[in-house]
């Protein structure tokens, strides 16, 4: 599976970067709109300067005079410690004020203009307007301009534009963290989905019956349609195999009967031992059959287990009991030490378990030795633990063992399968129990023991 | 008539020497190192040598060569470019068109940051005191009389005993001082009684002068009766000197001007360092809680005085407004019809 960026790492990005752009935006607007405002100020400011003095235009003896006023220049100082600068001039000649101030755009009469422009240097904004004065015969036009320069304005505006600068910064980080909770958030049911089908044991294929947002409600519907074509597609090999070993198992039971009578009836005694090998080798895929048709049993009685309370002192009484006569050909002794344990379980299945560990214990186990099985208890947990004499598990990796068809790497010449620890793991972990694998202390032997629950 | 220009009209006004400036008085204070700051100003040599002392004993390594001009040539000195390093001047109007057009530079320290925004301007100009106009009386002259203590007490007086007065009132020439002119017109702005003040004045004879110490010393031995709009801080020493009772300092309780004598570095400063280092001295003194030995009082001094609560004259651009050529000629125009009446 290759591994591409994850939807939450994706999305938070996505977000962050959508956030990012609206920060960046938003400042860059309060900026523009700061600058807009600080200069709307001024020129308000400057307008009513202007304005001010050229109210005090008039005409004495053909000659236009003036008077500043003193508020027109006090209100100037209001805002900010701006330079002042001003100019009157009538019929394009200076009147008086500063005559290097830059050329103002014309404006109609009795309306402010305003300009910005550069003065000794300093960059400066300035509002002019026009007045016409009866000067003698003509009406003479005359103009007032006043100006400041901007470094309040700057001030002002490079102020409040760092301010939207933190508060831009602060939002960008607000929306990433919420960002992130939003996608975190939107994203769990999918893991909760993830999660609840990681735990499912491997032979669960049980539709996922869970609550779900309408957007993943496709998904689930798929996975449950691929989980029950498995199901029935596992059903349907088992079936094969149940039905394959039945079928080979009572043909095999005829060809054993025949080679037994054969058996009696030849002399020969090269003739007698092929006999022997038939029969075994008949014995060899017999066993297997029926473990075959074992693991099947299972498979199935898994999907619809009774729940029943068992003692598990009864339960290996009977399977001790229906073991006792192969054991008894081997001259092997099984001792029971048992006690009471309560559990919740399958009686056929727990038996198949354990015969087919006892089943393994006895037939590794040399001749004329003793197969200890007990049962022991814990706050939670009952264990039946069998142990016996025979080579142990070997080097492998011991859980290797309970895989279908893998035998241990000592087992040279004994008859098996390898499905018997496979049904054993598979009633347990049905069970919510666990098979547990381990060499004997004295590094003589295994011992296998059944975990389960107490009920 | 038209005015072909601010700038120009300014000059011409302000000085009557163009290159060569009519220094008052002059000194040099050797310093150790070959560092000169100059100084340019219009605070009297004896009244301004404690600071220097001062700050010599900081900074021995620089010399201070210290011109007194009056504050119109100083105006158009600083304008011309004459090189000092320092400019003290007490017309703060001239001082600040100065600063606004562009012959200032801008100096920043913590000490002038401490100082209150009403005596700085844009890092240009800074304030170093505040000191209130007053009136200085001749006690004999008014032997009798009850003294005045606004100007309709004076108006009445002055209306009611034209023998006692009659050429016993002396006041700044306005065309001449720079001083004399700031406090002028911020009285025309601020009370009523300016005019009116005046009319009656100009009935009297009055005598104009170019400085506060001279008109002091003509009040001190009778020449004068009283001198109007005098420097509160040069009366004040004046006194601490003078022997034998000849005197009193009134203020008056319907306005007084205060003014705020200010410093700037001029553009074509050289040792601006040490211009900085002097400014800080000033700023530091000008905020000093206790009055101390010193010649002029700080900035917080004659605040605490004010019973009315008018401020010092506001360092802003309004101070331009009366030094526009059309305004100054109306002023004056209105000034002379008041005072030369005969």
């Amino acid at each position: 599976m290759t591994e591409t960026r994850s939807i939450s790492q994706r999305l938070t990005l996505l977000l962050a970067g959508v956030a990012a752009l609206l920060s960046l935006l938003s400042w860059g607007m309060v900026t523009g709109l700061a600058r807009e405002a600080t200069q709307r100020t001024q020129d308000n400011v400057l307008a009513a300067s202007t304005t001010t003095i050229a109210e005090t235009l008039r005409s004495e003896q053909g000659e236009v005079r003036l008077e500043l006023p003193y508020a027109a220049f006090a209100m100037l100082d209001a805002i900010s410690e701006d330079r002042v600068f001003y100019r009157v001039t009538a019929g394009g000649r200076i009147l008086t004020g500063y005559e290097d101030l830059p050329q103002t755009s014309e404006g109609g009469l009795g309306q402010v203009t305003f300009d910005s422009g550069e003065y000794n240097g300093a960059p400066i904004r300035m509002a002019s307007v026009s007045r016409l004065v009866l000067a003698g015969a003509e009406p003479l036009s005359v103009t007032v301009t006043v100006a400041q320069t901007r470094d309040g304005v700057g001030a002002v505006a490079s102020e409040l534009s760092q301010l939207a600068a933190i508060l831009s910064v602060a939002f960008f980080f607000v929306a990433v963290g919420l960002s992130a909770f939003a996608v975190k958030t939107s994203l769990r049911p999918l893991n909760e989905i993830a999660a609840a089908v990681s735990r499912r044991g491997p032979s669960d294929l049980r539709p996922l019956m869970r609550a779900a947002p309408a957007d993943l409600a496709p998904l689930l519907t798929a996975l449950n349609r691929l989980m029950d074509r498995l199901h029935l597609s596992i059903r349907r090999s088992e079936d094969f195999i149940a039905e394959a070993a039945h079928r080979i198992r009572t043909p095999l039971a005829t060809v054993r009967t025949q080679a037994e009578i054969s058996l009696r009836t030849v002399d020969d005694e090269t003739e007698k031992q092929r006999l022997r090998r038939m029969i075994r080798a008949v014995d060899e895929s017999s066993r297997s059959a029926g473990q075959l048709l074992d693991h099947a049993t299972v498979a199935y009685r898994t999907e619809d287990m009774a729940h029943d309370v068992l003692d598990l002192a009864d339960v290996v009484r009977q399977t001790v009991a229906a073991v006792e006569p192969t054991a008894a050909m081997r001259d092997i002794h099984l001792e029971v030490t048992s006690i009471e344990a309560k559990v919740l379980g399958d009686a056929v299945l727990l038996d198949n378990a354990l015969s087919n560990v006892l089943d393994n214990a006895i037939k590794y186990s040399p001749e004329d030795t003793t197969v200890s099985i007990y049962i022991t208890r814990t706050d939670a947990e009952a264990r039946i633990s069998v142990t016996d004499d025979g080579p142990g598990l070997g080097d492998e990796p011991i859980d290797a063992l309970t895989e279908r068809f893998r035998r241990g790497s000592n087992t040279g010449g004994i008859v098996g399968s390898g499905l018997g620890l496979t049904i054993a793991s598979d009633v347990l972990r049905a069970h919510r129990g666990r098979l547990e694998l381990a060499n004997t202390q004295n590094g003589r032997g295994a011992c296998v023991s059944l975990v389960l629950p107490l009920s | 008539m038209r005015i072909p220009g601010l700038a120009v009209v300014l000059t011409l006004w302000a000085c009557n020497v163009a290159n060569a400036l009519e220094v008052e008085d002059h000194r040099l204070f050797p310093g150790s190192g070959d560092r000169i700051l100059r100084i340019v100003s219009t605070t009297d040599l004896d009244v301004f040598e404690p600071y220097i002392a001062a700050f010599q004993d900081v900074r021995p390594d620089v010399s201070i060569d210290y011109s007194v001009m009056s504050s119109s040539i100083l105006y158009s000195a600083i304008r011309e470019g004459h090189s000092f390093d320092l400019a003290v001047s007490s017309a703060m109007d001239l001082q600040f068109q100065l600063a606004n057009d562009g012959f200032a530079q801008r100096y920043r320290s913590a000490a002038t940051e401490t100082l209150p925004d009403w005596a700085r301007w844009r890092g240009l100009i800074f304030a170093f005191t505040s000191e209130p106009a007053v009136m200085v009386i001749n006690n004999e002259h008014f032997s009798g009389l009850d003294l005045p203590t606004t100007r309709q007490d004076l108006i009445g007086l002055l209306r009611d005993h034209p023998d006692r007065f009659t050429g016993a009132v002396g006041t700044y020439d306005v065309r001449e001082s720079g001083l004399g002119y700031l406090f002028a017109t911020q009285e025309d702005r601020s009370t009523d009684a300016f005019w009116r003040l005046n009319e009656v004045m100009g009935r009297l004879d009055p005598r104009f002068y170019c400085c506060s110490s001279q008109m002091i010393d003509d009040v001190a031995d009778g020449q004068l009766a009283l001198a109007y709009n005098v420097l509160g801080s040069y009366a004040k020493e004046r006194l601490a000197q003078d022997q034998g009772d000849r005197m009193q300092i009134i203020r008056m309780q319907d306005f007084t001007n205060v003014m705020l004598r200010t410093a700037i570095i001029p553009a074509t400063a050289k040792e601006t360092e040490a211009a900085g280092a002097m400014i800080d001295m000033l700023a530091t003194l000008a905020l000093r809680q206790a009055p101390g030995n010193w010649p002029l009082p700080s900035l917080s001094e004659t605040g605490a005085d004010e019973a009315l609560g008018f401020g010092p004259i506001r360092l802003g651009p309004a101070l331009m407004v009366y030094l526009d050529p059309l305004n100054r000629r109306a002023f004056l125009t209105d000034w002379e019809n008041a005072m030369e009446q005969q």
